[in-house]
């Protein structure tokens, strides 16, 4: 077989920018006034608790929620116009991988190719297998997503969008529901990709390992606001007590956290 | 006055999802693939249950209408009863019905896992509207097999009668008769009726199944409660639009 991880995909980049972003849903504020800078080929990572908003920030990138104020611009294309896709290659890697479960993982990856009609079948196998091949995948082409394990969907996902050549690269909770070496398998294939093809990628994470290992920056969401902005060093010395509890929970089984969570829904 | 609002925003969707699948209508050609897929499903694989339901449909129909009309003389019009019976009104809104049970809610149940799974999402952000290769074959595979199917069940339903009358001891009318009553009183327009009747309840049901589908929102759950509502809407739909349908064709 040919050895098709010799060529990398090397394309435009853009940067993004947040500004004083907005979104409800009825009458619960979920973003409020989160401004921030991804600036083109960085490795931005943005963490923060479970229900803060991360998810509902990278949609709003990826154009799939319209924002209740405020504006998100992918370089100077407004994220929320359905045009940007036309203009702006975007590839989200969703939590679950969202793979196209009646296709094989080498159709989901030729699905983009073919419905863009970029290039002819064999031009599409080259670009198929490169991806896989980058990816340690060759062996699972033939497979439907429901054969392949949690890492192997994960990174079925992330070779579907190696294979749109994308512009900006959004993955939401890549590491989620992984096991540790899976985890640091899948922030080196982040960092990777990156080096593969300069393209600005947005990480939205839990995993402090994987922020503090590739990020450029990274960002801490709390309660739909940024905390801070940084270079993970920064976040390493924290004064913050939020934030430096956020990175380093201790398990306190005398106080324990979720008694307190409960005292909050009274 | 918040559920009004939710029928009234459900319709406009509808109609929205239509317009938007139309548009992709010059993509058709290389989805031929999927097309065909969808001929199969919706086609193909209804075909067995269509054929059997029609033919005792057609079988009940002459069975009750000479149990009647025996009494006063008027069983050699059985024929035109059921043909006309079956082609105007039976045969298009059976399919139809039949249409819903087996394909719409299959529709529905594939879209909404789509929706829910955020594969949807995942299409959107490819740049790929799933207007164009979730609904749009879907679409056009309908408009092609309701007629073939409502055509089907016409002629089981018909045969069905004519076995009936030839068997039944207290009707006892012969096949060549049968049909010759049905030939005397039935035009070309009753069949090319029904079979606008058809395609205007496939076209609906279609749409109002793959829109339900795609506005699913939430969890898995949602799944089953989407495909009980596309089914209920649909079969609402499909007799409100008979009575329009069959107004308009008058």
């Amino acid at each position: 077989m040919a050895d098709y991880s010799a060529t990398p995909f090397v394309g435009k980049t853009f940067g993004v920018t947040l500004d004083k972003l907005n979104k409800s849903f009825d009458r619960l504020a979920v973003l409020k006034n989160v401004s921030l800078e991804v600036r083109p080929g960085e490795i931005f990572v943005i963490m923060g608790p479970s229900g803060s908003g991360k998810s509902v920030l990278l949609k709003h990138v990826a154009g799939l929620e319209q924002p209740t104020s405020g504006r998100v611009l992918i370089g100077d294309h407004d994220a929320s116009d359905p045009k940007t896709r036309e203009r702006v290659h975007l590839a989200l890697v969703f939590q679950a991988g969202a793979l196209f479960n009646s296709l094989t993982a080498y159709d989901n990856l030729a699905l983009y190719p073919r419905e863009h009609r970029l290039c002819n079948e064999a031009g599409i196998r080259e670009r198929v297998m490169r991806a896989l091949q980058i990816l340690s995948l060759e062996k699972a082409a033939d497979k439907f997503p429901g054969e392949l394990s949690g890492g192997m969907r994960k990174r079925v996902a992330i070779a579907r969008a190696l294979v749109m050549e994308p512009e900006l690269l959004l993955y939401d909770e890549p590491t989620s529901e992984l096991d540790p070496v899976m985890s640091a398998t899948i922030a080196e294939i982040i960092a990777t990709m990156r080096d593969h093809t300069a393209v600005t990628s947005i990480v939205v994470s839990h995993d402090r390992d994987l922020a503090l290992g590739i990020a450029d920056r990274m960002a801490v969401l709390m309660d739909g606001r940024i905390r801070a902005i940084g270079k993970p060093a920064e976040f390493r010395q924290t004064t913050d007590p939020a934030i430096a509890n956020f990175l380093n929970p201790t398990i306190d089984l005398k106080h324990p956290r979720f008694r307190q969570l409960e005292n909050d829904y009274e | 006055m918040k559920q009004l609002h939710a029928i009234l925003e459900g319709i406009g969707n509808t109609v929205l999802l239509a317009v938007r699948s139309g548009r992709y209508l010059n993509t058709l050609p290389r989805q031929f693939p999927r097309f065909i897929d969808q001929c199969y499903q919706i086609g193909y694989s209804t075909m067995p249950i269509v054929t059997i339901l029609s033919f005792f449909i057609g079988s009940v129909l002459a069975l009750q209408s000479g149990y009647s009309m025996s009494n006063f003389g008027a069983k050699q019009f059985i024929g035109s009863l059921v043909g006309l019976s079956m082609a105007r009104e039976l045969g298009p809104v059976m399919v139809a019905i039949l249409v819903t049970g087996r394909v719409g809610s299959a529709i529905t149940a594939e879209l909404a896992s789509m929706k829910v799974y955020q594969e949807v999402d995942a299409l959107v952000t490819m740049n790929i509207p799933p207007e164009r290769i979730l609904v749009l074959p879907r679409l056009a595979a309908v408009l092609v097999m309701m007629p073939v199917l409502t055509t089907v069940a016409n002629l089981c339903g018909w045969y069905g009668g004519a076995l009936i009358c030839k068997y039944t001891g207290f009707i006892s009318v012969e096949p060549d008769s049968y049909f010759a009553t049905l030939k005397r009183f039935m035009e070309m327009k009753d069949i090319w009726d029904g079979l606008i009747k058809a395609e205007v309840f496939g076209f609906a049901v279609v749409l109002v199944c793959c829109n339900t589908g795609l506005s699913t929102r939430g969890g898995p759950r949602e799944i089953g409660a989407a495909v009980t509502r596309a089914v209920v809407i649909s079969l609402i739909l499909i007799l409100v639009l008979d009575y329009f349908v069959t107004k308009a064709l008058l």
